[in-house]
């Protein structure tokens, strides 16, 4: 056995000197990034607090009336969100809704295309594929130290390590779609003289649209799920006040924060999901 | 008549080793053959037929029989291996074995529209943008879409449904919104992969019926794909069947009733229902030629009746116990002040008319049917004839 142990494979320190080489050579690359990252995302959050709460609360429950045509959620939500202004959290979850919204929109840009690619190219999906698992099992806590290093304390190694945990789903689920699309939709489509691209934008992607809309909701989920490991970092919103009641064993305050991430979560979560028997045919 | 698809030597190899199972198919190995070689699935085999303009040429066979694969080569879903497939649109031609994508696009939104046996709708679009799909690729304007697509939903029945989604209509209400769409670019040439089929029989027969009126409108040029022969006999003009990629007889329907080339086209034209098929002249003792313009006494074989003519034309007929007959002339409907079994009378009719119908005239009379081509007399159909004919063992003499 000695042979084994005997010369370590330095595996983790090639790691870290590549990371020490990136933050050397490249800070600049990686410190701009965050710079521009972190004055949009404060800039929606001052946008966010500044306006009024009832402003947001009633264009939220404008949004699940117009969009469920369902009164019941449309109660839910304009009570539970009074509910988290009662408790005295808005600020902090006005804070984590921009984070969450603004990772699930790089989550999209990024991995709408990626699948949709990686639908079209099986080699593609093939070296995509465990990247992905590996991005979705990795313990979070491992990159987030490299992340921190490179991109400083802050929103902006939360968003970002938010972004590589959540776009497996919307890559994933794209990839679904477009590879599930009927292969008779996409006859037909040929059959009338569809280029590529309008192949693409006329029947895959409508085709696929149930599937990356279930990827937009798991990506929002997965979002929220970091929200607390975020707040490690130094992320603001409802991830602090818990990491700072499970340093003070503070139950209520736990209770309460954690409440109001689930409030959002649902809401969310309703709100993006398309109802199954609307307009979906066979 | 101008041909619109020439099918001219084709083979379909769908597979990775073309050029290999091309040799094994020149060698005259079989699609078992081919397959345990190379692996490829051999889909089409030697197919030569013109489908002149403004005729419907039904492909026939059994499933796995080619006849999908032959069709889908017409607009380039499927690749031709080797030989040409030239469609012609007026002076415009393409050999789709050759052309660049562009030019095979031009020919998908212009000349050439299919229609699909599961329909083939966007669930996710109206009727009415389903219909007009081929028009928004060739990139025409919401507002003359709309005109030309409420115009073919009219043709097809269905203008109170623009606004629905296709799985808010029935089976058939579905296939006729693929009718329509297949016509709103005007294309010329229809290609229909078993469009019926998957509709229940009595919808089916319906649409078979509307689609030949239609026809007779539209006068377009139609590719069908069936397995069933009834309707290819109902629909065609020609009829092409398959078998393991091979078209084994190509003809009129009356040719594959009658003459069918092998046993396994025997096989299919015995579960076939002969009445709505089989014309008179196909089945009838033919008058030999001289006599057939000329005057005199013609006495009618195995009966024991005498007709008179001149110049051809059927002036008189004469039984031997009963004396004169009465002509009747049949023109699509039988009298109604008729006795049953009147044997007193003896029908005339043009021989292009239906076996159904003649039953219903020896439903009349026991007497033989006296048939004309152009006026003058071309055949008699005696009972022997008659009877054999339901039993498919007439030998036409030719």
């Amino acid at each position: 056995m000695e042979w084994l142990t005997e010369t370590k494979i330095p595996l983790g320190r090639w790691i870290a000197s590549l990371m020490d080489a990136l933050n050397e050579h490249a800070d600049f690359v990686f410190y701009t990034i965050s710079d521009v990252l972190e004055f949009i995302i404060e800039n929606t959050v001052d946008l966010l607090v500044w306006l009024p709460p009832f402003l947001i609360i009633a264009a939220f429950g404008a949004l699940a009336a117009w969009l469920h045509k369902s009164w019941k959620l449309t109660a839910f939500t304009v009570l539970s969100l009074l509910l988290i202004v009662n408790l005295g959290y808005w600020e902090a979850t006005m804070e984590t809704l921009a984070l969450v919204l603004y990772a699930s929109l790089f989550c999209m840009v990024i991995g709408v295309p990626l699948g949709v690619a990686s639908a079209h190219r099986p080699w593609l999906f093939q070296i995509l594929r465990p990247v992905l698992d590996l991005m979705q099992t990795i313990p979070t806590f491992v990159y987030l130290i490299p992340t921190l290093i490179l991109f400083g304390l802050g929103v902006v190694p939360g968003l970002i390590s938010t972004v590589i945990f959540a776009i497996a789903a919307p890559v994933r689920l794209t990839h679904l779609g477009i590879i599930s699309t009927p292969k008779a939709l996409l006859e037909a489509g040929e059959s009338f003289g569809c280029t590529p691209r309008q192949l693409l934008f006329k029947v895959e992607l409508p085709s696929a649209m149930p599937s990356i809309m279930a990827g937009l909701t798991q990506c929002i989920m997965l979002s929220l799920s970091m929200v607390v490991i975020s707040a490690l970092v130094g992320a603001d919103g409802l991830g602090k006040p818990v990491v700072r009641a499970l340093n003070t064993v503070n139950i209520a305050q736990g209770f309460e924060a954690g409440l109001a991430i689930v409030i959002l979560a649902i809401i969310l979560d309703r709100i993006c999901r398309r109802d199954t028997n609307e307009n979906t045919g066979q | 008549m101008s041909n619109a698809v020439e099918f001219d030597n084709i083979d379909v190899i769908f597979g990775n080793n073309q050029a290999k199972s091309l040799e094994l198919l020149d060698a005259g190995k079989n699609r078992d053959e081919i397959a345990e070689a190379t692996g490829d699935i051999l889909g089409v085999a030697n197919v030569s037929f013109d489908v002149p303009q403004g005729e419907i040429c039904v492909l026939m066979g059994l499933s796995g029989s080619g006849k999908s694969s032959l069709l889908r080569c017409v607009n380039g879903l499927n690749k031709v291996s080797r030989g040409s497939l030239r469609v012609h649109d007026g002076d415009w031609m393409v050999d789709v074995t050759t052309c660049d994508t562009k030019t095979l696009r031009d020919l998908r939104r212009k000349c050439v529209a299919m229609v699909f046996q599961q329909f083939g709708l966007f669930p996710w679009r109206t009727v009415e943008d389903n219909v007009g799909f081929g028009l928004e690729l060739d990139g025409m304007g919401p507002k003359q879409r709309r005109e030309i697509v409420r115009e073919k939903l009219a043709l097809v029945g269905l203008d109170q449904w623009a606004d629905k989604y296709a799985h808010e209509l029935s089976g058939g209400m579905q296939q006729r919104v693929g009718l329509a769409r297949a016509f709103a670019t005007d294309a010329p040439i229809l290609l229909m992969d078993e469009p019926f089929s998957a509709l229940d029989p009595l919808i089916r027969n319906r649409l078979q019926d509307e689609l030949l009126d239609l026809q007779d409108k539209l006068n377009k040029t139609i590719l069908f794909v069936s397995h069933d022969l009834d309707e290819a006999m109902k629909l065609g003009n020609s009829i092409a069947i398959m078998e393991g990629g091979y078209v084994v007889q190509h003809g009129t329907p009356e040719d594959i009733a009658l003459r069918p080339a092998n046993g396994y086209v025997a096989d299919f034209v015995a579960h076939m229902n002969p009445v709505h098929i089989l014309r008179g002249r196909a089945i009838m003792q033919r008058v030999a030629k001289d006599q057939r313009t000329g005057s005199g006494d013609l006495p009618i074989k195995d009966e024991n009746i005498r007709i008179s003519l001149e110049n051809g034309i059927i002036r008189a007929a004469h039984d031997g116990d009963l004396g004169e007959l009465k002509l009747i002339n049949y023109t699509g409907d039988l009298p109604t002040d008729l006795d049953p079994m009147d044997n007193s009378v003896i029908f005339v009719a043009d021989d292009t008319v239906l076996l159904k119908d003649l039953i219903d005239m020896r439903g009349i009379t026991q007497n033989p049917v006296l048939l004309t081509h152009e006026g003058r007399i071309s055949g008699t159909l005696g009972r022997k004839a008659f009877f054999e004919s339901l039993t498919q063992t007439a030998s036409p003499a030719d």
